[in-house]
């Protein structure tokens, strides 16, 4: 095992061993269907078919898979910056407070176009607020960013909690919630853009924050590979010590990114708020920034790999949900139980199937596999 | 006289809700001083708890699902071994799996074989571990002071509460006492120094993962056959976490993880009995505010301004062999 770890060929790297690890991770996960009493194939047709049979499905799948996109690039800049930022799911709960700020003020006011650029403000900045503490105590006192961040996440969900409870919710209702957005807070959905292909849309909340998400990956990839900042931060990303020595400060790195990250995830929060719930409800995030953590490893941390993990996890999402009313012991916690395996087989154990693949590669052509190669991917 | 009596129950039921925390807490005690970072205790409490609960129930005895909650918590942890300590995998990463998988295997799981909406049939008699009388502690009841601190604080505990607050001395001993603790923690701050040694790291290392388990697991275990009688979905609630959080505040040191678990607990027993009622001293207090406390507390500790929390040097760093 003390081999290093030698160069494939890209589309082996980026295309080949994630394809092995997501199909272990199913494999694994059909075991678990097996154990339950059903036929994993059969499963999978129902969760296909309930992610794609129809309009209204694939809307559904694309709305949950704009959460992903959200959380998964926030993941992802703090990964490139050698930072792990667990606390995504936090960071949504709280920017939800921004938002329904932004909408209680302004619906009867202004405009949905109007409103919805004030709300992404509000969001980005409440959730790059509450990822600056743990970015601060990490970069000037030296505290494990992990460990800071699980405990906003706590910390979110409990002040959340008690700001619906005790200060937001309207007098004389019982819900822990906002009231309901009017108008001017509710964007418009997207099934237009499905309907134009002959589908049935229906009721489905696929929404412009759709299109906010394609346009904030597109950000992250000009931001990480197309200007200076970003080359900041994945040579700090990748080696602290030859970024001291370039003199990049490492503090501004870690917070700016944490900023940025923070940012991206707060955002999620416009897609279930102003797209479908239309109030701010508890728990809404309902695991998404967790999800996150799962899609960036999938998607190599690369907004091409990011969108495609995202729309495969509204899938599980979407397809579970079907899947739940066609197989009574299966319910959508098994979507936990397949991003826990993805995790594990895309994230922990990445490693796992290189040596195996690259001795594969070898046989065939020694040379494409130079062992020592100098340009050898370190992380 | 009735706010002694008060006093009396909260302490009580600070020691039942801290026995939980003590556990994991020492368990990931082993696995971070050995330099594994564990943020899976979470998941493997809840697998212990569920497999504990279900081998109870169908075996009706508890001795059974303790096995049961110590081998599954185990067989995690040894999954968390190989990605971080053979493969050297993320342990975070590693660690965040983990957590997903129990908490969504227990549910799947215990829906499939028991069809009660993920919780497991409900445990009574043998399947349970009952409160233990300690010798004595009705004779000396009606003594003043005393009596009532043992009888009504120390004794009537079940089994699991005693191996937990004996596991605070065992496990000083274990680190500071005894050649494997010497080693366990040299690996934790020095690895390469154990290996230039002659001693196999990866070996240490899977040991301290696998004491991690077992305590995991007899967390796990006491959560659900001797708190509860029964194993209710995401019964864990963040313990884990707590747990993590009280290792930090007690500085990855097995005496102060006690009193800091011991702290933990006070507040959320405190805060369940003062539910929307004033404090004494200090007023309402939101409910949520309580629950915080020990996150907001262990952040303030970690930022420096209470001590300094310096986590084992090697922590979190797979090892590699110089090639």
């Amino acid at each position: 095992m003390s081999t290093p770890y030698a160069k494939l060929p890209g589309w082996a790297d980026y295309g080949l061993i994630p394809i092995v690890n997501l199909l272990v991770a199913f494999l694994v996960a059909g075991v678990v269907v097996l154990l339950v009493g059903e036929n994993p194939l059969s499963a999978a047709v129902i969760l296909i078919d309930g992610a794609f049979g129809n309009g209204q499905n694939i809307a559904y799948t694309l709305y949950y898979a704009t959460n992903f996109i959200f959380t998964g690039l926030a993941v992802a800049v703090a990964f490139h910056s050698g930072l792990f930022n667990i606390g995504g799911e936090g960071q949504a709960y709280i920017a939800g407070l921004g938002v329904a700020l932004v909408c209680l003020t302004f619906d009867a006011i202004l405009p949905w176009w109007l409103t919805f650029p004030l709300a992404i403000v509000a969001a980005a900045a409440v959730g790059a607020l509450w990822a600056l503490i743990p970015a601060y105590l990490q970069a000037k006192r030296g505290s494990h960013i992990v460990i800071t961040t699980i405990m906003f996440n706590f910390i979110a969900a409990s002040a959340m909690v008690y700001l619906l409870v005790d200060v937001l919710k309207p007098a004389g209702s019982m819900a822990p919630q906002t009231r309901d957005f009017l108008d001017g807070a509710q964007l418009p959905k997207m099934g237009w853009l499905l309907e134009s292909l002959g589908l049935a849309v229906r009721s489905a909340p696929l929404n412009i924050s759709f299109l906010l998400a394609l346009l904030m990956a597109f950000a992250v990839w000009v931001l990480i590979w197309r200007t200076k900042l970003g080359y900041e931060m994945r040579t700090f990303g990748f080696s602290p010590k030859a970024a001291r020595y370039a003199g990049i400060s490492e503090s501004r790195i870690i917070v700016v990114a944490m900023m940025i990250s923070g940012g991206l995830a707060g955002m999620m929060a416009l897609n279930p708020i102003m797209g479908d719930q239309h109030r701010v409800a508890l728990d809404f995030v309902a695991g998404a920034g967790f999800v996150g953590i799962a899609v960036a490893l999938m998607g190599r941390s690369h907004p091409a790999g990011i969108v495609p993990a995202a729309i495969l996890f509204g899938v599980l999402y979407q397809g579970g949900a079907e899947l739940a009313f066609e197989m009574p012991n299966i319910s959508r916690d098994m979507i936990v139980i397949i991003q826990g395996l993805v995790i594990l087989f895309a994230g922990a154990l990445e490693h796992m199937f290189r040596a195996p693949i690259q001795a594969v590669f070898a046989s065939f052509s020694p040379r494409s596999v130079g062992v020592a190669a100098p340009k050898g991917e370190g992380a | 006289m009735e706010f002694v009596g008060i006093m009396l129950q909260i302490f009580d039921a600070t020691i039942r809700v801290s026995v939980p925390l003590l556990l994991a807490c020492l368990a990931g005690l082993y696995s971070e001083r050995a330099g594994v970072f564990d943020i899976g205790l979470e998941g493997k409490m809840l697998a212990g708890a569920f497999a504990g609960a279900s081998a109870a129930a169908v075996s009706g005895s508890a001795w059974i699902g303790l096995a049961a909650a110590v081998l599954t918590a185990v067989f995690f942890a040894l999954v968390h071994g190989f990605a971080s300590i053979t493969h050297r995998g993320n342990q975070i990463v590693s660690g965040v799996a983990i957590n997903f998988i129990a908490a969504g295997s227990t549910i799947i799981l215990g829906q499939a074989w028991f069809q009660q909406g993920g919780r497991t049939p409900s445990l009574s008699g043998e399947a349970r571990f009952g409160a233990i009388t300690l010798p004595g502690a009705d004779a000396l009841r009606d003594m003043p002071v005393l009596g009532p601190i043992y009888s009504e604080l120390i004794s009537g505990h079940s089994l699991l509460v005693y191996v937990a607050f004996l596991m605070v001395p065992f496990t000083w001993w274990v680190l500071f006492r005894t050649r494997f603790g010497l080693r366990l923690r040299a690996v934790g701050e020095n690895p390469a120094a154990v290996d230039t040694a002659g001693i196999s790291v990866a070996w240490l290392r899977y040991r301290a993962v696998i004491f991690t388990g077992v305590l995991s697991g007899l967390a796990g275990a006491y959560l659900s056959i001797a708190q509860n009688a029964g194993f209710v979905k995401d019964m864990t609630a963040g313990k884990g976490f707590i747990a993590l959080a009280a290792l930090i505040f007690a500085k990855w040191k097995p005496v102060p993880a006690m009193f800091a678990c011991l702290l933990f607990g006070f507040l959320e027993a405190a805060s369940i009995r003062f539910q929307g009622l004033p404090w004494p001293v200090i007023g309402r207090v939101p409910v949520q505010l309580i629950n915080a406390l020990p996150f907001i507390l262990t952040v303030i500790l970690l930022a420096g301004f209470i001590g300094k929390a310096i986590p084992p040097r090697a922590g979190g760093v797979p090892y590699v062999k110089e090639r």
